[in-house]
């Protein structure tokens, strides 16, 4: 085919995509953004409050404000754990979004669903290798930014 | 620190801030989580992040940007301490309760329960 | 001689091999869907007392397959070839089913467009004498689609409005060239799609992206059929759900073809929108397949349709390529089934 006519095809080619693109875009249904932003405000702050809660619990147990921290997010890890096995962490995540995937809970429910889905293949291959595929870019990018921050004082000293 | 009212209202905001970027946004909840990661840390760096943990405890403990600010303390501490060699060694003195939690508890579940689909 | 192809993409059956018995398996949610009692055999649950998703989908594959030869009155060893697709990597389902039924197997990948794959390439092997008996099959399965192309299943992740559920289950049909006593459905066309990316993105946005091909196997078909839609009782998109339809819809009315009178998807009609957890609706190879073979038949055998068009449609993705930029490429394949009266051929041309 001649340079022109396939210019041509090309230029036709554009225009139905451009074309389908807005079809596709009105016809996507738009996420009730309001009543999801109110929700995440709600359950995430709400998990915060339980947060809250433990952290008190264990400063009563002698642990001082800051070293009730670890159990802290200890304990909420292991609470997210245990709904994530009995299946209704997804139930709340689905309802919460972000309120749910934000807080540490969110986290666990990454590391254990996929534990859990992967157990299938095996203790090593499958929860061994596979538990941290949904948590790694957190796990990875924190540690970046942290030795990022860290030269960069160091540089500064 | 921080009492239960400014733990709901700081935790709740970040949560509401997360769910703004998954809906208006092509962003992933990966890419929007790991970026809050990042957040925290450099709050952290540039001691923005302690007053916040101060004001709202829990609200600011919680949610993942708080992961990002251990992971940044963790290295500033030794660095202190230690020297810059200090950097790669300290990264993980602080979240290694969540981190090692989060394992130890994965694994568990994992060996107990199966997934319901 | 008439001719075996008409138009560009679509093969004419002349001979009308017939779908002598079909059978379907479903998942829970499916056999308390709106269709659930079209259906041979509702499973409790996902897993089914099997040790995996995987090993559920392969069983209900199984039992499809055994339970249409037996309602055909034919074993395993009577039947020429077996064509199978599923979802997953390597098509494991299907090889793993034909491992253990035995009959000579082609396993095909055309992602949801595979029950028209499989049971027009299954109606094309028979018509041309290349076999007598033929199967097509296909699965698919939540949990199995799930962890494979999304996350996984206990993950707290919130889906989109538009985002659509796989459907579980297993649908099998046995075509022949044998006369048949009575009504039965014919495979009379076999329209072969081509490939369409019109560039969407988002994986959760699957309707969109086979919409477009699904448009351009239908027009192409009518083109190379020289029908029009009312030539139909039923159109049928394989899983568009409510957003892919709405923009089929929206294209035909753009190329000039009106079938808002009988045109509906299978993603639509398999699920109750309203009161089950599915968003926009059904997917997977099993959707088309089940609610064919299950609602549909049942339909043409009481008379209420007589001739029905199902498009199949499939987006050909996968994680890889959406982790890597990459756009959804979409087919549709379309069949064309008629009802006939024992022993009788159909008069087209």
């Amino acid at each position: 085919m001649s340079p022109s006519k396939d210019k041509q095809k090309v230029k036709k080619q554009q225009a139905l995509q451009q074309e389908f693109q807005s079809i596709a875009k009105r016809q996507k249904p738009k996420p009730p953004l309001l009543r999801n932003v109110c929700v995440a405000y709600a359950v995430g702050g709400l998990i915060c409050v339980i947060g809250q809660a433990i952290s008190k619990f264990y400063t009563t147990l002698g642990f001082s404000a800051e070293d009730a921290g670890s159990p802290t997010v200890a304990t909420l890890i292991l609470i997210a754990a245990v709904l994530t096995g009995l299946g209704i962490y997804d139930v709340i995540g689905q309802f919460a979004g972000a309120g749910a995937a934000v807080p540490v809970t969110g986290f666990a429910n990454s590391v254990v669903s996929a534990a859990l889905e992967f157990k299938r293949e095996g203790l090593v291959l499958g929860v061994g290798a596979k538990m941290f595929s949904l948590a790694g870019p957190v796990l990875v990018y924190g540690t970046v930014t942290a030795f990022v921050v860290g030269i960069i004082k160091a540089c500064l000293r | 620190m921080g009492s239960y009212l400014t733990a709901f209202l700081v935790g709740g905001l970040i949560c509401a801030l997360a769910q703004l970027l998954f809906d208006l946004t092509t962003l992933t909840p990966a890419h929007v989580l790991t970026l809050f990661v990042i957040i925290g840390g450099v709050l952290s760096g540039v001691g923005l992040y302690e007053p916040l943990v101060k004001f709202a405890g829990a609200g600011a403990t919680v949610p993942i940007t708080s992961f990002g600010h251990q992971l940044v303390q963790g290295a500033l501490r030794e660095l202190e301490t230690h020297g810059p060699i200090g950097v790669l060694a300290g990264i993980f003195d602080l979240s290694s309760a969540g981190i090692t939690a989060a394992i130890i508890f994965g694994f568990v579940v994992s060996l107990i329960f199966n997934p319901k689909g | 001689m008439a001719r075996r192809k008409c138009g560009a993409q679509t093969l004419v059956f002349h001979s009308a091999p017939k779908i002598m018995s079909a059978a379907t398996v479903v998942g829970p949610l499916e056999g308390e869907g709106p269709l659930g009692t079209c259906f041979d055999v509702v499973y409790p649950d996902q897993l089914a007392g099997h040790k995996s998703w995987e090993a559920c989908e392969r069983a209900m594959m199984k039992e499809a397959v055994s339970l249409a030869l037996s309602k055909g009155g034919l074993t395993a060893e009577q039947v020429d070839f077996l064509l199978a697709g599923d979802l997953l990597n390597q098509i494991i389902s299907c090889n793993f089913a034909a491992r253990d039924l035995g009959i000579p197997f082609l396993g095909l990948y055309g992602a949801c467009s595979s029950f028209a794959e499989s049971l027009g390439l299954a109606a094309s092997l028979v018509d041309a004498g290349f076999a007598t008996h033929t199967l097509a099959a296909v699965s698919s399965h939540y949990g199995t689609s799930e962890r494979q192309y999304r996350f996984p299943t206990e993950y707290g992740g919130q889906r989109p409005p538009h985002s659509q559920y796989t459907v579980t289950g297993s649908g099998a049909a046995l075509v022949t060239s044998a006369a048949q006593a009575g009504k039965t459905q014919a495979v009379t066309h076999f329209t072969i799609g081509r490939v369409l990316d019109l560039g969407i993105k988002d994986p959760y946005d699957m309707g969109a992206a086979m919409a477009p091909a699904a448009a351009d196997t239908l027009q192409r078909h009518l083109l190379d059929t020289g029908r029009t839609p009312t030539d139909y009782d039923l159109i049928l998109t394989g899983d568009l759900a409510s957003v892919g339809r709405n923009i089929m819809l929206e294209l035909m009315d753009l190329a000039g073809i009106d079938i808002h009178a009988n045109y509906d998807d299978c993603g639509c009609r398999i699920f109750d929108r309203e009161q089950q957890p599915v968003f926009a609706g059904g997917s997977g190879c099993a959707c088309a397949a089940v609610v064919t073979l299950g609602s549909v038949l049942k339909q043409m055998h009481d008379n209420d349709l007589q001739r029905v068009l199902v498009i199949a449609t499939g987006a050909l993705l996968s994680p890889l390529t959406y982790q890597q930029g990459e756009t959804i490429p979409g087919v549709a394949h379309a069949i064309v089934l008629e009802q006939i009266e024992g022993g009788a051929q159909t008069g087209n041309g």
